[in-house]
């Protein structure tokens, strides 16, 4: 195999990988995921809140 | 911010306060000697005849002590402490922590004597001696191992996004660092690259740009992604965007480096992939600044009240700036007329000064009352200030060197009918000259507003919590935390 195949072959691995990675994350299994971590910058907080999607405050808790 | 702020005893933040501080500390040393060799391209006879003081042993100074010691300080200080409060565990060893601290202000120390004496591997970006290549080595080693460790005793389930950058970071870094300064010592104080030629040259800039693009980005990705959030009080934008942002940063960012190469004896295939690939990262740096400023969305009137968040959110825009202006010098017809003149001197400023320096500035920010049990800065008032120098400052920096840039592009590729140069080069430099005064003068109103922060942060620590709600500037807004 050639550099130019190897190089080829590698392009479209690496482009299906990105496509999965996407499809993934968008895919609504990862949401609950996501969301759990998305707000891991509040949780080792000492006063939680229920809705912390919605929370406004918080500066140098 | 009238709230008290709790110092968690089960986190490390010592050696995160040792960073901290050292941000503040290496930030005015560098800048001040930027400003100083921008003085002495405007007035030469500034380096005084003194071998020590040439422009061309301070520029490295210049440019290793902002990137690796007031950047280098403030990613240690802010993934340290991202790393423990987003896996709700202690550092993974304190012993492995302190030893990054005192290597890393080691690693400073040894460059701020060697480079003034001329001693460099003049590799760009990559110019302190093998032995201190190799201290930078067990550093950089250690501080994988802390950071790493601390993720892996984790008491959450999840690693959040924030830590996928610094990791990506540090990990690229090992790699770029080793790689790029493989070197064959022939005394202690010089050593040969084991490149050669081109090769040399490509491994070069395969280390330079994604320095920029791991050490300068990514890791200050990793910051934005913590702090932006929380300073904001809103989660990220969209954690989707940030799962795919990472994954095409990292992907894409690595072969960029060919376009500092463009038109030399690189073969040509590989400076047009380099162009091409450039291009295309245009499209997950603005994923992630978009990604960052939409986090306030439904909350713009905090930035009036916010002058963090404003430093915060501006740092962003700068970023998005900076990454549509690179992709559009990385094509090889706009980098014809930009390669060599200063509008490369200008892109990089708005980089590192709007993105890099105020994203890092805001952080420390917040960080301080944290770190040091305080309700709040001594002066918010203070940091609007320093807001503003420091914008007013990269602004006019930016601007000169790009119209100097451009200038000096035109004049250099104008030739007259018959063939020959219409301008020598000594006539693009008076043309220079007028914006080189300029940026001196942006230079100055950066420093000054690191100085204030300075005083701002030593007036914080120093004075006693109770005479927080006395200071009037800190009037308590009608926030809960």
């Amino acid at each position: 195999m050639n550099y130019g195949v190897a190089g080829s072959i590698f392009t479209v691995v690496v482009f299906v990988c990105f496509i999965g990675i996407v499809i993934w994350a968008f895919s609504r299994r990862a949401k609950k995921r996501f969301d759990e971590a998305q707000n891991l910058v509040f949780d080792d907080e000492p006063t939680q809140q229920t809705d912390k999607k919605e929370r406004e405050s918080s500066i140098n808790e | 911010m009238s709230v008290a702020s709790q110092v968690h005893p089960e986190y490390n933040y010592k050696v995160v306060r040792q960073f901290a501080i050292m941000t503040v500390v290496w930030g005015i040393v560098g800048m001040t000697v930027g400003v100083f060799i921008a003085a002495q391209l405007y007035w030469p006879a500034l380096n005084f005849d003194i071998p020590y003081l040439t422009f061309s042993r301070l520029r490295p100074l210049h440019t290793n002590a902002v990137i690796f010691a007031f950047g280098g300080c403030a990613l240690f200080a802010t993934s340290y402490y991202v790393v423990q409060r987003t896996s709700q565990a202690r550092i993974f060893s304190d012993k492995l922590a302190a030893f990054t601290f005192w290597g890393w202000q080691a690693v400073i120390v040894s460059a701020a004597i060697t480079l003034p004496l001329g001693l460099t591997s003049t590799k760009e970006y990559a110019e302190l001696e093998w032995p201190i290549d190799i201290l930078i080595a067990l550093v950089w080693v250690a501080y994988i191992i802390t950071f790493f460790g601390t993720i892996v005793v984790r008491k959450v389930s999840h690693i959040y996004v924030a830590n996928w950058f610094f990791g990506a970071f540090m990990l690229t870094v090992a790699v770029l660092h080793i790689g790029n300064s493989m070197a064959i010592p022939v005394s202690f104080f010089k050593s040969y690259s084991i490149y050669a030629g081109a090769v040399d040259a490509m491994m070069q800039w395969w280390y330079g740009h994604n320095a920029v693009g791991f050490f300068l980005t990514a890791g200050f990705l990793g910051m934005m992604y913590y702090f932006v959030p929380k300073q904001a009080g809103r989660p990220v934008y969209s954690y989707r965007l940030s799962v795919v942002h990472f994954w095409a940063l990292s992907a894409l960012y690595i072969w960029a480096g060919p376009h500092h190469l463009h038109y030399t004896a690189l073969p040509d295939w590989t400076q047009s992939l380099g162009m091409v690939m450039s291009v295309i990262l245009f499209v997950p740096s603005w994923g992630g600044m978009i990604n960052g400023i939409m986090t306030l969305s439904g909350a713009w009137h905090k930035l009036r009240t916010d002058p963090i968040l404003r430093f915060l959110i501006v740092s962003l825009s700068f970023y998005g700036m900076s990454t549509f202006e690179g992709p559009m010098m990385a094509i090889k017809t706009v980098n014809a007329l930009s390669h060599y003149t200063d509008w490369t001197i200008g892109h990089v400023h708005s980089g590192a000064l709007g993105w890099v320096a105020m994203v890092s500035i805001g952080s420390i920010y917040h960080l301080i009352p944290v770190l040091f049990n305080k309700p709040a800065m001594y002066s918010i008032k203070w940091i609007n200030v320093h807001f503003w120098l420091a914008t007013i400052g990269v602004v006019l920096y930016i601007v000169a060197m790009w119209m100097s840039g451009v200038l000096q592009g035109l004049m250099w590729r104008a030739v007259n009918p018959d063939g020959t140069l219409t301008y020598s080069f000594v006539e693009s430099l008076q043309a220079s000259m007028p914006f080189y005064f300029v940026r001196f003068v942006g230079g100055l109103f950066v420093v000054a507003g690191m100085l204030l922060m300075a005083y701002n942060v030593y007036k914080t620590i120093r004075t006693p919590n109770e005479e927080f709600s006395n200071a009037p500037e800190n009037s308590p807004q009608p926030q809960a935390a």
